[in-house]
């Protein structure tokens, strides 16, 4: 049974749609790509799966539950852990506070549990030195560490990462990497959206590729560069 | 802005000042004058609701313009208690914080569909409704209101002990026993505001001030942490208003529903002594009574000058007068910050366990 289902997934805003039918299953553990043009309808879709969102139309399905209506904060407990393109930190807590936020919240951790769990994630992120820092100080790559940091806090079974390896240098896009390699082989799913192509295929299984809020193809990520689809947007891109 | 451990005293020091500070509070009624330890009362009163409201407004975002119907509610449930059942004064107040929190519950469920200033209006027009109500209730007077009945406060518990071990009158006495309570009460609020946002609610409640859509993708549940400060604060603020009309010793509805006295005054001290942190209520409280002494014969002059210091503030100080001192001086009091475990060894491990990249 797959962690999660979508089920033709429609939506809009007014004339402008950022999903039509999408449907797609992701297996437990599974890690996808997603990929295609500012605008598809990436962003918009992980608002859909998280909650921050409704659809118009369509189903929902996490781990058999359907949680089409469930607000963010249910959805974050049944195990979805999002981060955001632009990054949402709570300005005025700590970046060790951040996630603690999380750990408490989201992963249910006890007051015991939770500081080593935090540390434990800020080690791995990079971003130990900065747990006394106040999360607002912050730089914009270390902003995108802490969406990954403090979405990892809330132990998901299926995390969602949007654009977070943009403006890395080539050797922290490894360590990057390596870190996203690390959450997948612990068994957590992973949903991640990314224009650094070469960090994303080196880590997911399958490509998804959108483009006006449609699916054009899913699949092995070779097979997905190769299609034609692909071909057409990318160049339309660079153009 | 990154990391201050303490104040600029060191905590021993800051500590050993708070209880001297608090010994000199409870020595009050011994050493100085009635009238002073009737003033002393009013503001650590003020502090009280200053306190809530600046949970409730400061923390968590509710900005209530309709804290007065618990002042009221507290105050009419407490006469009830005494006049109508003939229960003590103390255990009215107590009931009239209880009387409070039941009448916050359904008011949470019509204000909570409000937001922003909508929240303000609704929450003062249900204040109104209930001052309306108030004078409708004949058994307490009506309109008129009604009186405690005489000896009410000389036979108060504890006010016969403290008469006979001061050899003081059973009025002198009962100001000693209410000084004490709202003392106590004060005392009692700014270590549960302390430890609630220390909390993991408290930690929740400031997460959701910060960035309320990320909040609820973390897992904080808005509507569960906001409720949950809108009972607790009730509580506090009708037991307050209790507390308030045992010393008055006299309820209208006028008096125990007013908008000025038990939430305008109560927001100007949270605004100048600074919104949103714990000592600022207690900044505000120090100030708003510096400025009623210096300025209280010019009447109206004297409220539009409020105002204009509150408009100043807001406009120019956002963190008020505590804010700016802490800015300045780095002093950190009552901090709610959450350090990381072990902060020592973490910069060394981090280090290592980098791969070279
Ligand atoms: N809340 C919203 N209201 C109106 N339009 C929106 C909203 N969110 C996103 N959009 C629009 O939807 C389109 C898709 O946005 P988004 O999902 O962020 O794309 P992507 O992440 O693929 O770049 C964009 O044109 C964006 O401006
Ligand atoms: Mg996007």
């Amino acid at each position: 049974m797959p962690i999660l289902s979508l089920h033709n997934v429609s939506k809009s805003f007014g004339a402008l749609t950022v999903a039509e039918r999408v449907s797609f299953d992701l297996r437990a553990g599974e890690a996808l790509g997603v990929i295609g043009p500012n605008g598809a309808g990436k962003s918009s879709l992980f608002n859909l799966i998280a909650g921050n969102l409704r659809p118009d139309s369509g189903r929902i399905v996490l781990d058999g539950r359907d949680v089409t209506a469930a607000p963010p904060m249910q959805r974050c407990l049944a195990g979805i852990g999002r981060s955001f393109q632009i990054p949402q930190p709570f300005g005025h807590l700590s970046v060790y506070e951040n996630l603690l936020v999380a750990a408490r919240f989201g992963g249910a951790l006890s007051a015991d549990a939770a500081p080593r769990h935090c540390m434990d994630i800020l080690r791995r992120t990079g971003l130990a030195a900065q747990a006394e820092r106040i999360a607002g100080s912050l730089s914009l790559l270390q902003r995108k560490r802490l969406e990954l940091a403090r979405a990892m806090a809330t132990e998901p079974r299926v995390i969602l990462l949007d654009e977070i390896a943009g403006g890395l240098t080539e050797g922290e896009c490894g360590e990057l990497v390596a870190t996203i390699r690390q959450i997948h082989a612990e068994g957590t799913a992973i949903i991640w959206i990314e224009h650094v192509l070469h960090a994303l295929t080196s880590v997911v299984e399958r490509l998804m590729v959108l483009n006006f809020g449609r699916v054009l193809v899913i699949g092995a990520p070779d097979e997905v560069m190769a299609s034609p689809e692909v071909g057409e947007i990318y160049l339309g891109v660079a153009a | 802005m990154t990391t201050r451990t303490s104040s600029a005293f060191g905590r021993p020091a800051s500590i050993a000042g708070a209880v001297a500070l608090a010994a000199l509070m409870f020595a009050m009624p011994l050493i100085a004058p009635r009238a002073v330890v009737q003033d002393l009362f009013s503001i650590l009163t003020l502090l009280v609701l200053a306190m809530n409201w600046n949970l409730l407004a400061g923390f968590a975002g509710l900005v209530s313009v309709g804290q007065q119907a618990f002042v009221g509610i507290g105050a009419y449930a407490m006469f009830a208690a005494i006049i109508l059942w003939g229960l003590d004064p103390l255990v009215g107040a107590l009931i009239g914080g209880l009387v409070a929190v039941l009448f916050a519950i359904p008011m949470a469920f019509f204000a909570f569909r409000l937001q922003g200033a909508y929240f303000a209006i609704g929450t003062w027009v249900v204040a109104d409704m209930v001052r309306l109500a108030a004078g409708q209730w004949k058994a307490l007077g009506g309109g008129t209101g009604t009186s405690l009945p005489k000896g009410t406060t000389r036979d108060m518990i504890g006010v016969p002990l403290v008469k006979s071990v001061l050899g003081v009158s059973s009025a002198a006495a009962a100001d000693t026993v209410v000084y004490w309570l709202a003392l106590g009460l004060a005392i009692l609020t700014l270590a549960a505001s302390f430890y609630f946002l220390r909390s993991r609610m408290g930690l929740g409640l400031q997460a959701l001030r910060d960035n309320a859509n990320a909040a609820r993708s973390v897992g904080v549940d808005p509507r569960r942490i906001k409720a949950i400060v809108f009972l607790l604060t009730a509580f506090g603020t009708g037991l307050c208003g209790a507390l308030i009309f045992i010393q008055i010793t006299r309820v209208t509805p006028d008096a125990a529903f007013s908008v000025i006295d038990w939430t305008a005054f109560v927001i100007f001290i949270v605004v100048i002594g600074g919104i949103g942190t714990l000592p600022g209520p207690i900044v505000g409280v120090a100030i708003f009574y510096l400025l009623q002494r210096l300025l209280a014969d010019y009447g109206t002059v004297y409220l539009i000058l409020l105002g204009l210091i509150g408009i100043g503030i807001m406009l120019f100080a956002r963190g008020g007068i505590w804010g700016a001192i802490s800015d300045r001086t780095g002093i950190e009091l009552l901090p709610l910050r959450h350090r990381p475990p072990s902060h020592q060894p973490v910069v060394v491990e981090q280090e290592a366990a980098r791969p070279a990249g």
